[in-house]
């Protein structure tokens, strides 16, 4: 499937004594959609602040479309989109004002700006919806304008750090769609973090899980399923490889934002 | 993606100019902000300057204490809103937008410069109410538009000093409960160790020393300078801007490398 996109060699990352991440390595292809999956704490959304430059690594490299995150950074944001977990879009601004201003820091030609957005627009369904403010939009509007937003400038690899957590199966299913679809025009790889299996499952070229910083299964999910014997679900992959974690997991201040989120979203 | 080449000084000036064009045009959504900010201000000058006014224990040479301390005021309420500026930058960051924002290939010190004009151009309100209760009060106002010009930009600059000031506490503690506490243990200290309300001769030795490290000194002279007819400059106006301009700029730098934290 074309060439490697993201590679990641030894990623480290601790905070004091614990290791979030730990001599992480993989590597991803253009144009692949590829999950990462794990329990509460296993160092997915860790990787993911490291890949968007977010967070230097303790140690370890990653190239991310041909730019080192470490020592070119600023390549690495231009080629990258990132949807975080938390809402990400302003809701004292418009659908639109919101496209316009990342059209404007990622240095679109001025004269291109209006045609992307409303391109843009178009294609997540919120033409309708464009002039109105944010804080009005229901939790799927809000995500898809998040996924727009950060899609304007064709990105070579978007992150998503959990896209569908606190969505409607209904919203759930739409936000996929447009991912989807996203990759079938402009080819954009997706690296993205779920506690759904059952999205992994249906959308994901490959999955990786995550436990306790390290892959502890890497593959297919047919292959991932099969390397446990026949009749095995993706289901008994996840607690064969995560599920001796304990809840180590998140800290009150990450539980108390994700359900701020999801009742945002929701 | 294009590879087009922005000179590194015009693009970080272009996206400076983003961040506040953006900043401003939330503003627009909600203008309540602007009229509760209005009663700070009318409450110093109709309550405290009046009455001190009228008590005569202030001696501010040949200028009427009411005049000595409009523009104290207005730098004083310029400082209040500013200080409390960095509590939206905690909001940002508990929602994901400051991630967001740090993910794209915009300069740093162009969100945080931005952020800072914006916060200026937001205390430009504070502007008018305080011209406009000076009117009331009788203060003798220097109405011509070179000195309006400057008072304009005085605002602006000291407001964007303070909200990056508040964005470094911001960074630093990054939970609104603490960044409140911070806030107010700092901001009646700046004011009383200023020149805002008294002049710095009456104070004793060791308060004069810190007002004159004080950069809202340097604020309050320049608009007293520019806002009052006949009055003359304490510490010289290029002094004030130089002060002021370099304050800022060192605080932009700061700021710049303390946001990404905001991130992690």
């Amino acid at each position: 499937m074309g060439d490697v996109v993201l590679e990641i060699k030894n990623l480290t990352r601790r905070f004091g004594a614990f290791t979030a991440v730990d001599a992480l390595t993989l590597s991803v292809n253009a144009g692949e959609v590829f999950g990462l999956l794990g329990s509460n704490g296993a160092g997915k959304t860790t990787t993911i602040k490291m890949l968007t430059t977010l967070l230097p690594p303790t140690s370890g490299e990653a190239c991310v479309a041909g730019f080192s995150i470490t020592t070119q950074a600023v390549g690495v944001r231009r080629a990258i989109g990132y949807v975080p977990q938390a809402v990400s879009v302003d809701g004292s601004l418009t659908g639109y004002e919101n496209l316009l201003i990342f059209a404007k820091l990622y240095d679109l030609p001025h004269r291109e700006q209006p045609a992307r957005i409303k391109e843009a627009l178009e294609f997540m369904n919120l033409t309708a919806d464009a002039g109105r403010l944010v804080s009005e939009y229901s939790g799927g509007m809000v995500r898809r304008l998040e996924i727009a937003q950060s899609t304007l400038h064709r990105p070579k690899v978007l992150f998503l750090d959990e896209p569908t957590v606190g969505l409607d199966p209904i919203a759930r299913d739409a936000v996929w769609k447009h991912l989807v679809d996203m990759r079938a025009n402009y080819g954009t790889t997706l690296f993205f973090t779920t506690h759904y299996l059952e999205e992994a499952e249906s959308h994901c070229d490959r999955i990786a899980i995550m436990h306790l910083g390290k892959v502890a299964a890497l593959g297919t999910c047919q292959e991932l399923e099969a390397s446990l014997g026949t009749g095995h679900t993706l289901n008994d992959v996840f607690v064969h490889y995560a599920g001796s974690a304990l809840d180590s997991g998140n800290n009150f201040r990450a539980v108390a934002a994700e359900r701020a989120t999801a009742e945002r979203l929701g | 993606m294009t590879a087009t080449f922005i000179h590194p000084f015009t693009g970080f000036i272009e996206k400076t100019l983003v961040i506040t064009e953006f900043e401003l045009r939330k503003l627009r959504h909600d203008f309540t902000e602007l009229v509760t900010r209005a009663l700070q201000p009318a409450l110093w000058l109709l309550i405290f300057g009046q009455v001190f006014s009228r008590s005569g224990m202030m001696h501010t040479g040949n200028i009427p204490y009411l005049d000595f301390i409009a523009p104290g005021i207005l730098a004083q309420s310029v400082l209040f809103v500013a200080i409390f500026y960095g509590i939206n930058v905690i909001w940002e960051r508990d929602l994901g937008i400051v991630q967001k924002f740090l993910a794209s290939p915009t300069p740093r010190a162009a969100l945080v410069l931005g952020k800072g004009f914006s916060a200026g151009f937001r205390t430009l309100s504070q502007a008018a109410i305080v011209y406009g209760l000076s009117l009331l009060l009788g203060v003798k106002l220097n109405w011509s538009p070179l000195a309006l010009l400057n008072v304009l930009i005085i605002v602006v600059l000291a407001a964007t000093l303070f909200s990056t000031f508040s964005l470094i506490i911001a960074c630093i503690v990054k939970t609104r409960e603490r960044f409140m506490g911070v806030g107010q243990v700092l901001t009646m200290p700046l004011f009383f160790a200023s020149n805002a309300i008294y002049p710095t001769d009456i104070m004793p030795g060791w308060l004069k020393t810190i007002s004159h490290l004080n950069p809202l000194t340097y604020v309050v002279d320049a608009l007293r300078t520019f806002m009052l007819a006949g009055s003359t400059s304490t510490f010289g106006l290029g002094f004030d801007y130089a002060i002021i301009l370099l304050t800022t700029t060192i605080l932009v730098i700061i700021g710049a490398r303390l946001y990404p934290r905001l991130a992690t």
